[in-house]
Formats: structure tokens, C-alpha cells, sequence
């Protein structure tokens, strides 16, 4: 057991604990359990809002299997991460004013509330419930798995306790705090982050003698490695530039994103948002990504990709150090956690139970199953996360495609394209689902050279035939239509 | 029908909207020329820059720095404070 590094690590989580004990008070003091609970009464500050975003985006497919895969492809894949800039701006300008005020007129607290009242039809809010459920559950799997390595490679514990130890401390964190007490801990966990990452670049760089001395490093290892083409010449342009979709300007796209889009309180703070967004995201994904590329020289030869951050940070830094720096990606994986556990179980008891179940549940049952839900969907990550695959982030891609797919046009035309109606958002959720999982099958794989053109990712075309879909089939049915919110 | 009020706040979130995606292609195009235009030489002809590849240097390091710029530029210049909620506009304006 590695004390010096764990005692930190510790402290941290029991700062964040307290956080979500402070913030519970105001859960129990609002009127409105769901909204406090779910969106934190709408009242983001600018700082905490950009913070909140960083922090759920940046979750363990940058901060964990990102700077893994860098370690094996090179400077190519720092590239690829790049195109995650665009989202510090992005997201919050193009769903942006237009987004609040309607969310607002509507009393959306979540994604699928927005569409129940933009589109009036339970086809598209089951479909939306269904695949917010199913591919946030995969990307749920993909962040305690992230979780579970850090501490194992930090504290020498099996893979089953690590993942106990981290199961454990989201869900007593989440259950009790709800979004207010996981948005005010991003902000904290944003910030470590920042400055976490900083330090450990600063000190990989030290350890390898200095930018010049490393990169020739990695030339005579394998030139490729400072190529833009990754480590066998497999990253090609079209590839790397379609991840503009998948981690890019497709993150609008993604609940736990959008969610964070209507919480915010007033202009100022989203223009705020905007700025630091932008220099925090950006900030974070190049130096986090360039540290995985910079591990390699110094320590050669690791084979979990996964465990680069935790084993890096242990070698170049005194262990007090790297547990502190550790505390950057486990508040990032906790707080993505965090919030998508929030989704899951708002999906469950907002969209389903209290659309179609029991519509007319009092409040305090409400409150009762929301935290229970919340803590048995826990429960089964955490059995799924027990035999893991070893490259996360490939898992949670998987989800972050699927969710765009779907939602991508639904949300974006929904807002900006008053033609757009239910059959169009239905028509473009099934082919954008439909051409993203059927591939995966064996039985469609045939489908593969389609779906991918030019070594694209596999999510180029799902979100391409789907806004044809949205478009053709709402034009179509442009007379069928009524009883349709017209307020967009 | 909407009110004149509910028309000037979704006309600002339009052209904002529309900032937004200007943004993101300029950011693409500066990004994918330099990366392939000056990395796709052969490594021995690669210049270094504060130690790092010219083409990484200039795509991701100066990227990120003149995207951060622009966006404080236009949100300063270009982006309008405007009330979100309904008792800040006057009365009701859905349908």
C-alpha cells in the first residue's frame, strides 16, 4: 500500500463528501424536489457552469483511456483530442439562449422533457428514455472501470476492491447531494484538474530531460510517433477529422451535456461559461494527452493502457505529489459518474414512471424513488464493471455515438426548425440508432463499408442519414401535424 | 403568435447559433491544414518549435491559443444579455 499517495487521495473525497452534504441542505430546503434534485434550481453561476460542463465531458475517456492511447499512438492522437476544444464553445452557443428560454417556457429539467413538450408524442420520449438508459449505461460500465484501475494501480489492491472502494464512494456521494452538490464539485474537481495536470506535464517533461530530448526519444523509438498518423500510420485524416463529430460539435447532442445547457441562471453566466469553458477544456485535453505521449520515453512498456496516468504520476513525482495530482482524473471519472447516474434514474422515474406510470405520485415518493433508483442502478454498473474490457475508452465512445446519433437533430432542428415535427425526430432517433448498433452485429456487418466511408468512425453516417430523415420525413408530414408545441 | 419582445431574444439566439458554427469551421480548417499540410513531410524534414513538431505546434499548441482569443472576442463584442425567464419579459407570449 502506498500511503503517502492514498492519504491525499483520501482527503479529497472526503472534501467532495462534504461538499454534497452542504449542497443536500438545499435539496431538502427548495419546493421543488426534481428540479433542485435534477438541474440544481437553475442557478449555475458562469465559473461553476463551465466547470460542471469541463467536468462531465472530460470524463475517463480523456482523462484515463485518452492519455492511454496518446501512450501508444503518439502526438496523432493528441491531435485527435484537440478537436474537443470546439465543445468549450460550442455546446453552450448553439444550444445557447435559445435553449434556456425555451427549456424555461417548457419547465424542462431534462433532455427527454424537452422533447416530451417539443414533439407531444410518447414514441419519441420512450425511444429517447430507452436509448438514454441503454447507451448511458455503457458509458457508466466505461467510468468505474477508469475509477476502479486508478486507485488498483495506485494502492496495489485487486481490481474487485478497487472497484468496490470507488462504487462505494459515488454512490453515498450521489444518492445523498443530487445535481447541485455534483455541479459545485465538478467546479472544484474542474479546478484540480487544471492545475493537476499542469503539474504532472511540467513534471513528465522534467523527468524526460526536456521537450527536445523526449521527442527525439520518441523518434528513434518510432518516427511515426511524431507524425499526425499514430504509431502504424492507421490514424487517416478522414478518421481523425470525423472524431470532430464524434467528440466535437456531436457533444450537443449528449443528456449529460444538454442537461448542463438549461441549468445555468442568466446570461452573463453563460457568456462567462463560454470563455472559461473553452480555455479550461482546451487546456486540460492538451496537456493530459501530451503527458500520456511523454510517459512513454520514461517508462516504456506498459500494456494496460489504462494505467498510464496513475503510473506515470508515481514515477515522476514524490508520492504526496501524485496522490494530489491522482485527485484530477478520479474527481473527473467521479463527477461524470455522478451525472450520469443522475440521467439514468431521471430517465427512469421522470420520463417513464412519472409520465406513464403514475402520473399523480406525491412528492415524497417521487423523492423516495429517485434516490433508490439512483443507488441500485449503482449497483448493477457496478456488477457489469466486475470483468472489464481493457481499453475504456473504446466503450465509452461506443455510447457517446449512439446518444448523438439520436439526439443530435431531434434537439438542434427541434430548436431552430419550426417545420421539424414528431414523425421527422422519430424517423431520424430509429435511423441514427438503427445505423450505429446494427454494424456492431455480425449478422449486418456487411453494412460495415457503408457506414463507414473512407475509415471514418462510425458515427459519421448514422448522424448524417439521420438529419436527412428528420428533414424528408417532416416535410412530408407537414399536414398530419397538430397539437404540437409551436412555441420553437 | 409570439410577441415583438420573444421575436428580438430568438433572433439573438440565432445569430449567435450561427457565431458558434462559424467558429467551429474556421477552428477545423486551422486545425486539419496545419497538422496534414506541415506533417505530412517526411519526420527528417520536420522543424521544431519550443521542441515539438512545427505541424503540432502550429494545429494544436497556436490552435488552442487563437481559439480561446476569438471566442473572447466575439462573446465580448457580439454576445447580448438577454432575460431568460418569463417574469422578466412583459406578460405571457406562448402561443
Amino acid at each position: 500500500m502506498n500511503w503517502e499517495a492514498i492519504i491525499p487521495l483520501l482527503v479529497f473525497l472526503i472534501i467532495i463528501f462534504a461538499v454534497g452534504i452542504y449542497a443536500s441542505r438545499h435539496v431538502q430546503s427548495s419546493n421543488s424536489f426534481l428540479d433542485e434534485y435534477f438541474l440544481g434550481g437553475r442557478s449555475l453561476g458562469g465559473f461553476v457552469l463551465a466547470m460542471t460542463m469541463t467536468a462531465t465531458y472530460g470524463s475517463a475517456s480523456s482523462f484515463i483511456g485518452g492519455p492511454g492511447t496518446a501512450y501508444t499512438q503518439g502526438l496523432g492522437w493528441v491531435l485527435l483530442a484537440m478537436s474537443q476544444v470546439a465543445t468549450g464553445y460550442f455546446v453552450l452557443m448553439v444550444l445557447g439562449k435559445k435553449f434556456a428560454i425555451v427549456t424555461r417556457k417548457y419547465k424542462a429539467v431534462t433532455m427527454v422533457d424537452f422533447l416530451k413538450k417539443r414533439y407531444q408524442s410518447p414514441w419519441v420520449v420512450v425511444l429517447s428514455a430507452f436509448s438514454i438508459i441503454i447507451f448511458l449505461f455503457s458509458a457508466m460500465a466505461a467510468q468505474w472501470i477508469g475509477g476502479a484501475r486508478l486507485i488498483e494501480s495506485l494502492t496495489g489492491l485487486s481490481y474487485t476492491s478497487a472497484l468496490f472502494i470507488f462504487a462505494l464512494s459515488v454512490l453515498i456521494y450521489v444518492t445523498i447531494g443530487g445535481f447541485r452538490a455534483v455541479a459545485l464539485t465538478d467546479a472544484i474537481q474542474g479546478s484540480i484538474m487544471f492545475v493537476g495536470t499542469l503539474v504532472l506535464l511540467i513534471a513528465v517533461i522534467i523527468a524526460g530531460g526536456g521537450i527536445p530530448n523526449i521527442i527525439s526519444d520518441l523518434a528513434a523509438e518510432n518516427p511515426n510517433m511524431i507524425t499526425p498518423f499514430g504509431a502504424e500510420g492507421t490514424l487517416s485524416p478522414a478518421y481523425v477529422s470525423s472524431f470532430w463529430i464524434l467528440v466535437g460539435v456531436g457533444v450537443i447532442a449528449l443528456p449529460q451535456i444538454a442537461t448542463r445547457a438549461m441549468s445555468y441562471k442568466n446570461s452573463r453566466s453563460m457568456h462567462r461559461a463560454i470563455i472559461i469553458g473553452t480555455i479550461v477544456v482546451g487546456f486540460i485535453m492538451l496537456n493530459m494527452h501530451l503527458i500520456g505521449v511523454f510517459a512513454r520515453p520514461i517508462l516504456p512498456g506498459i500494456d494496460v493502457g489504462d494505467k498510464v496516468m496513475p503510473l506515470i504520476a508515481l514515477e515522476v513525482m514524490p508520492p504526496w505529489l501524485a496522490g494530489i495530482v491522482l485527485a484530477a482524473p478520479m474527481a473527473a471519472i467521479m463527477s461524470t459518474v455522478d451525472s450520469l447516474l443522475l440521467l439514468v434514474s431521471s430517465s427512469i422515474v421522470k420520463d417513464v414512471y412519472l409520465n406513464y406510470v403514475q402520473p399523480n405520485a406525491p412528492q415524497k415518493r417521487v423523492k423516495q424513488l429517485s434516490i433508490g433508483i439512483t443507488a441500485v442502478l449503482g449497483i448493477i454498473v457496478f456488477v457489469m464493471s466486475l470483468n472489464p474490457p481493457d481499453l475504456i475508452i473504446w466503450l465509452n465512445l461506443f455510447a457517446f455515438g449512439g446518444l448523438e446519433a439520436a439526439f443530435i437533430w431531434p434537439v438542434v432542428l427541434g430548436l431552430y426548425w419550426k417545420k421539424g415535427n414528431k414523425y421527422g425526430a422519430f424517423a431520424s432517433m430509429v435511423a441514427g440508432i438503427g445505423l450505429y448498433v446494427l454494424p456492431e452485429f455480425k449478422l449486418f456487418s456487411f453494412l460495415l463499408p457503408i457506414t463507414q466511408p473512407f475509415g471514418m468512425h462510425a458515427v459519421v453516417t448514422p448522424v448524417v442519414v439521420a438529419f436527412f430523415a428528420y428533414v424528408l420525413v417532416s416535410l412530408f408530414t407537414q399536414n398530419k401535424d397538430y397539437g404540437e408545441a409551436k412555441i420553437v | 403568435m409570439p410577441s415583438k419582445k420573444e421575436d428580438s431574444r430568438y433572433k439573438i439566439a440565432n445569430r449567435e447559433a450561427l457565431i458558434g458554427v462559424g467558429l467551429v469551421i474556421f477552428n477545423f480548417i486551422w486545425w486539419f491544414a496545419f497538422a496534414y499540410g506541415l506533417g505530412s513531410k517526411d519526420t527528417e524534414e520536420y522543424s521544431y518549435i519550443l521542441g515539438l513538431p512545427d505541424w503540432f505546434f502550429y494545429s494544436c499548441v497556436l490552435g488552442f491559443v487563437v481559439m480561446a482569443i476569438l471566442v473572447i472576442i466575439v462573446v465580448k463584442k457580439f454576445f447580448v444579455e438577454v432575460p431568460f425567464d418569463e417574469e422578466d419579459t412583459e406578460g405571457k407570449e406562448n402561443e
